[in-house]
């Protein structure tokens, strides 16, 4: 990063609550607790908004995946001086937790690239995408921050195989009729599922599933249904969006209940037509999901909270005796104090060298770090100058477990972007690709098998050399490669079709943490879904269990909620016509 | 547009439509002022569309402001710029209106007027019909407008084709792109635009189309109704066809003055022929129009051409008909006489589209004359005939011959013309009729089995025109026993299509048809001769129809049926007796095929709801009954009462009547009766003085 300028000092120095790390759970509380009336100080350590939800030019997101690779052994704290040790606080460090490991970034094309590296701006934590209908959506335009925002549609989803093909996945009455590869069987008993959905959705009498339904898997109430394997996998993995192999309870215990199931193709059916001018289900922010995180610091700024950006914090003061939180000491040397405190999921606290804890500390420390969620989440980003696709910009293309290969047990899901949203130069796109799994070689694969059906993979010209990055040899790279081509090379795709050539790429296994409220509330790191919903559900649960007595945004903050919904919602959610 | 609930008007909407209404009437009573005194000034005129913009549905300032377009083209100052602006003013004028309504009929019609006058560009159109048909798709006033345009405009259909498409692409239960498609299609048919569409080439595209539409949404009535468009497009022929004639190709005719006399003819080609003439009847497979004695040619020896006077048989009185009949004078000779008729060797016969009859067919039969041996004390002594079952006895044939009902051997006048060309029709149908059987082995599906049901008999009557015999009559009277279970909101229409089956079955092969033919007691002794009587008395039918194969009948026995009409029973001209008792027709009017019927003698009515009802449903079979000039006949004032008994009855030759078991049966009626028709002998089993 660049030189840091002096710090200037903060005034006040008291607040009610001190948000550290500008990702979008810890914005949306901010912006919750100003509107709250609390007074907010919310610092972030990087010089731009949004931490790990952030949208960053393309030369700066190999060394902020960097920084967050390694774990440097924390700077211990200055050594407590007689003077802070007569005000009765200890400090605990506080360390960079790696985040990011296996980080790969190739680039095939170095001189193109680097013409335009300013003109990308690349989500750290891609694919993501909203909802039309969703809770997401709902918090912004309750709160207001689409002021701040401008979305366009995503304009289909595709079901991909490992023969290069897409297929249209026929979400919606017209998608169904429309539909050249359903067969006419396909088609009645497809869209007979829908209404049957749509039917016990409405409370229709006649039409109600069994509750003993509900609680079966969804994929055993699809099977009931008659529904043949490629519908099958069509509402499980592109509609109800499930991350693991349904049909495999072996492989894992994360079955989607039918209630579930019928709430996401719920939240699908609601989402398709919600706005006039977005054609799907799906929503994309343009300049990138980094605005997300931005709309709702401005927002909070609007109600008073303090933002300091460039800030790292060192250190945690806490009570000597009660071991109780009180405030931070920054990297300026200034200590701020705060009864509450939000920290980013990347920290991590750490005892001072050489001094031991308080007993009442000791006892909190197991409870300092961030829990683990399990698995990972693996990333990839692709930059190509054809679209996979022809005549079709934005879209989202899913590959459901085992259709790549045998082993594959979560769904695999890219999203192309493309310059009309603001994020590559004209004539460019860029691929976002993501997965869980259990460990970066896994995660590798999976990734690679993607890229290996959809693009033509060249050698590595270059690979970036920074010293946090561990390079990759060539061989090593094209040993995965190779294996993966294997199991995807059944069948060669259209020799008729030329696939688009890979111009960058980055691949980097991200780990999974979930929010906690404890000794430290911390906030969760990017999951592997979709959309932001149940980030946005953790940061509710982690305000409520903080501010149990406030209410989070409440009404009276949005006057023109109802205009936004109906009218102006439109044209703000979709803006283009 | 579609599909939102109205929702109640709240207090203060009321206090500003008051308002609106106060300003309305004020601009109205200006406006009538300027209309009544011809003031066409410009300020007069920017009133009119004042008041159009706030009520476009004002005709009358619509036609104002037409009369004031005519007052200024009319101006000797008037030049091709000004007119235009003055037409672009109107055409605003519109739009603004339509804006506040765009179902305003006046609003469309004023633009079309405009257009028409031909001094507008009419690109912009299109455009603005994009905008109003994204607004509202199903908008039958854009789309009645966009056909106005696209001809105006000389828009290739196949566009305007690509147009809907894109509509349904959009919602396919959009029914008016759907209509218009089935328009264009029909056009460029017609048309044969290019040579490539055929309807075979095409149909097969759209059946493809229309199935996803479909299975997609078994539910949606659109796509059923274009299905039922594209059936009706498969199965019916272009042309005109003759598929039944009486006398019938290659058949002995007996022509018997008197009823007594039977000897050993066959009883089914026997016919008395007491007024001097026999009939011959063409039945065609659609109504047409032009058949004379130009158009059909007949050859014989005691009859000339040129005296044969073809008549349609239909009962609204058109020129247009599916069954014609000619009354040929009996040859005088004792020698058998044959006769050869060609139809359709000049080509004036055409279908109400427009298609000429053009397979020219000639079929021919021999006459044989009894002599006559009147034996009055016979005549004057009518004999009652009972319908009843000890009456009857199966008819067995004599001889060891076969084949003895002539209506089937001669369909073959239907020979091979379309039978290659109608290849495609069948296989069309085959695949339909696959599909259909799928569908509805996924799901239950009350259309679907209709649909089926019609397919079925389609295939049925396409591919088995001469064969005799309908392989799937079972299976479709099942469906239809199904639908009536299944909705029963729509049982009388099922219970209709089933009875026509049921007769097609009947009819369908000479074996199913012989087992309803019987004998009236012992013949030989019995007054009315020997001929066969068609009994079709208790199957419950609702409807009646498939008489191309009954030509030849002259007893039929409808009773113990559910008929309220006998539509299409005029082309059994040689129906001679006919009961239709025990079943439920509602007036005298439903008789009115019977009008036609020059031969009938015998008629029982008996036990129907003749006079239950007060509404007369089946009036609209009667040719205009209320201009029908009564003549002075009708001096007495009791007539007068019964006029419609006097419209039905008078023309008609009968002997014997039964009426009993109907309200309208009283004894004044039955007086009335008697003063009609002066031939009566028997009236409900009484002989009359």
């Amino acid at each position: 990063m660049d030189d840091i300028p002096p710090y200037p000092p903060i005034d006040p120095t008291t607040f009610d609550l001190i948000v550290i790390g500008t990702g979008l759970p810890e914005s949306v509380i901010a912006a919750a607790a100003s509107t709250a009336s609390k007074s907010v100080l919310h610092l972030d350590p990087n010089p731009f908004y949004g931490s790990h939800f952030s949208s960053l030019p393309l030369a700066d997101l190999p060394s902020f995946l960097s920084s967050h690779s390694t774990s440097p052994s924390p700077p211990p704290p200055r050594s407590a001086s007689s003077e802070e040790e007569h005000r009765d606080f200890s400090l605990l460090g506080l360390a960079a937790r790696p985040i990011y490991s296996s980080i790969d970034i190739s680039s095939f094309s170095p001189d193109l690239i680097d013409q335009f590296s300013r003109k990308f701006i690349l989500d750290v934590a891609g694919p993501r995408v909203f909802f039309c209908a969703d809770k997401s959506i709902e918090l912004i335009l309750n709160t207001g921050a689409n002021q701040y925002m401008e979305f366009k549609s995503i304009d289909a989803t595709f079901v991909g195989d490992s023969k290069g093909n897409l297929l249209n996945v026929p979400d919606s009455r017209a998608a169904i009729f429309k539909d050249k590869s359903l067969g006419l069987m396909e088609k009645n008993l497809l869209m007979r599922f829908f209404k049957l959905v749509q039917g016990h959705l409405a409370d229709e009498q006649d039409v109600k599933i069994s509750d003993e339904d509900l609680q079966s898997p969804f994929v055993d109430f699809l099977n009931k249904m008659g529904l043949p394997p490629k519908i099958k996998s069509f509402i499980l993995y592109a509609i109800a969006m499930a991350d693991y192999d349904q049909e495999d309870t072996g492989v894992s215990g994360d079955l989607l209940k039918t209630k579930d199931g019928i709430d996401r193709l719920a939240l699908y059916n609601a989402s398709i037509g919600r706005f006039q001018n977005a054609s799907g289900a799906l929503l994309y922010p343009i300049y990138g999901q980094g605005e997300l995180s931005q709309a709702f610091c401005r927002r909070a700024a609007v109600k008073g909270c303090v933002y300091v950006l460039r800030m790292p914090v060192t250190a945690l003061l806490v009570d000597k005796d009660t071991g109780c939180y009180k405030g931070v000491r920054l990297a300026s040397g200034q200590d701020i104090f705060s009864q509450k405190l939000i920290l980013d999921p990347t920290f991590k606290v750490t005892l001072p060298s050489g001094s031991s804890p308080s007993p009442p500390l000791q006892a909190k420390l197991p409870f300092c770090s961030p829990k683990d969620d399990r698995g990972k989440v693996v990333r990839g980003i692709c930059i190509t100058k054809t679209s996979l696709k022809p005549d079709m910009s934005n879209f989202l293309v899913v590959y459901p477990p085992r259709s790549l290969f045998p082993e594959q047990v979560t769904s695999i899901r890219l999203l192309q972007i493309a310059s009309n949203l603001a994020v590559c130069p004209p004539g460019m796109f860029v691929l976002y690709i993501s997965s869980l799994c259990n460990d970066d070689d896994q995660g590798k694969k999976l990734i690679h098998a993607v890229t290996n059906t959809l693009l033509t993979v060249p050698p590595p010209i270059n690979s970036e050399s920074n010293a946090a990055v561990q390079i990759k040899t060539a061989e090593s790279g094209c040993a995965v490669q190779d294996e993966t081509a294997q199991s995807g090379s059944t069948g060669p795709s259209d020799p008729g079709e030329e696939k688009p050539t890979l111009l960058w790429s980055a691949l980097y296994s991200q780990e999974l943490t979930l929010g906690q409220v404890d000794f430290i509330c911390s906030t969760p790191m990017p999951d592997g879904k979709l959309n932001y919903d149940d980030l946005i559900e953790a940061a509710v649960k982690l305000f409520k269990e903080i501010y149990p007595e406030d209410e989070f945004f409440p009404q009276t903050s949005s006057e023109n909620h109802e205009d936004v919904d109906d009218g102006d919602g439109d044209g703000d959610a979709s803006p283009e016509t | 547009m579609h599909g939102r609930p109205r929702k109640a008007s709240k207090p203060e909407d009321e206090a500003a439509s008051i308002t609106k209404a106060q300003k309305l009437r004020a601009l109205q009573t200006q406006f009538f002022s300027f209309h009544h005194s011809k003031i066409y000034t410009k300020e007069a005129v920017e009133l009119s569309a004042k008041l159009l913009e706030i009520n476009p549905e004002s005709y009358t300032a619509w036609n104002y402001r037409k009369l004031a377009v005519e007052h200024y083209l009319s101006q000797p100052d008037c030049n091709p710029e000004s007119v235009k602006s003055l037409l672009d003013d109107e055409l605003r004028v519109v739009e603004s209106a339509l804006r506040q309504n765009f179902k305003s009929y006046g609003a469309w019609h004023h633009r079309k007027w405009v257009l028409s006058k031909g001094h507008s560009s009419v690109d912009l159109e299109l455009r603005l019909l994009d905008k109003f048909q994204k607004a509202d798709s199903r908008n039958f006033h854009a789309w009645n407008y966009r056909r106005f345009v696209a001809e105006l405009m000389n828009r290739s259909e196949k566009d305007e084709i690509k147009y809907t498409e894109d509509m349904i692409y959009t919602n396919f239960s959009n029914y008016s792109a759907w209509h218009n498609r089935s328009v264009l299609l029909s056009s460029l048919l017609e048309k044969k635009a290019e040579g490539f569409l055929l309807k075979e080439n095409l149909l097969p595209e759209e059946y493809e189309f229309i199935h996803q539409a479909i299975f997609t949404d078994p539910d949606d009535q659109s796509g059923w109704f274009y299905h039922l468009w594209l059936l009706d497009q498969t199965v019916t022929t272009d042309h005109p066809l003759l598929v039944s004639t009486w006398p019938a190709h290659g058949s002995d005719v007996f022509l018997v003055g008197d009823r007594c006399q039977n000897g050993s003819f066959s009883p089914f080609t026997t016919v008395l022929s007491d007024s001097g003439s026999f009939p011959i009847v063409l039945y065609f497979n659609q109504p047409v129009k032009g058949v004379s004695s130009s158009t059909v040619i007949i050859e014989c020896g005691f009859n000339k051409n040129e005296e044969l006077l073809w008549e349609p048989l239909s009962v609204s009185n058109s020129q247009t008909a599916q069954v014609w009949v000619a009354h040929l004078k009996c040859p005088t000779s004792e020698h058998d006489s044959s006769v050869e008729i060609s139809v359709g060797y000049s080509k004036e016969i055409v279908s109400p589209r427009g298609s000429q009859y053009s397979h020219p067919s000639t079929f021919s039969f021999k006459v044989h004359v009894q002599p006559v041996e009147r034996d009055s004390s016979r005549v004057s002594v009518a004999e009652n005939i009972l319908w009843r079952e000890e009456n009857f006895k199966v008819y067995r044939a004599q001889s060891e011959e076969s084949i003895p009902i002539p209506s089937f051997d001669q369909l073959c006048i239907k020979n091979g013309h379309e039978s290659t060309a109608s290849n495609w029709r069948t296989e069309a149908l085959a695949k339909e009729v696959e599909c259909f059987r799928e569908l509805l082995s996924l799901m239950d599906c009350k259309i679907g089995k209709l649909t089926l049901a019609r397919l079925l008999m389609a295939y049925d009557v396409m591919s088995f025109p001469f064969a005799n015999k309908l392989v799937h009559s079972e299976e479709v009277l099942e469906l239809y026993n199904d639908l009536m279970k299944l909705d029963p909101t729509h049982h009388r229409y099922y219970k209709d299509e089933h009875s026509l089956v049921l007769l097609r079955k009947m009819t369908s092969s000479e074996e199913s048809l012989l087992q309803h033919c019987f004998q009236y007691k012992d013949s030989v002794s019995s007054a009315i001769g020997n001929p066969i009587c068609l009994r079709l008395n208790n199957l419950s039918l609702s409807r009646i129809r498939a008489f191309e194969r009954l030509l030849w009948v002259q007893m039929l026995d409808l009773s113990h049926n559910e008929l309220e009409s006998i539509e299409g029973l005029e082309a059994m001209q040689l129906l001679y007796g006919l009961s239709l008792g025990n079943n439920k027709l509602r007036s005298l009017t439903a008789l009115e095929p019977l009008r036609k019927l020059k031969s009938l003698r015998v008629l029982d009515i008996s036990y129907n709801q003749i006079g239950d009802h007060s509404i007369d449903t089946t009036r609209y079979l009667c040719s205009s009954p209320l201009s029908h000039s009564v003549g002075s006949e009708l001096n007495d004032v009791a007539l007068i009462n019964y006029w419609e008994a006097f419209y039905m009855f008078k023309d008609l030759n009968l002997t014997q009547l039964d009426i009993v078991g109907n309200t309208i049966a009283d004894e004044k009626f039955k007086s009335v009766l008697v003063k009609i028709m002066p031939l009566l002998k028997r009236l409900n089993g009484e002989l009359l003085d």
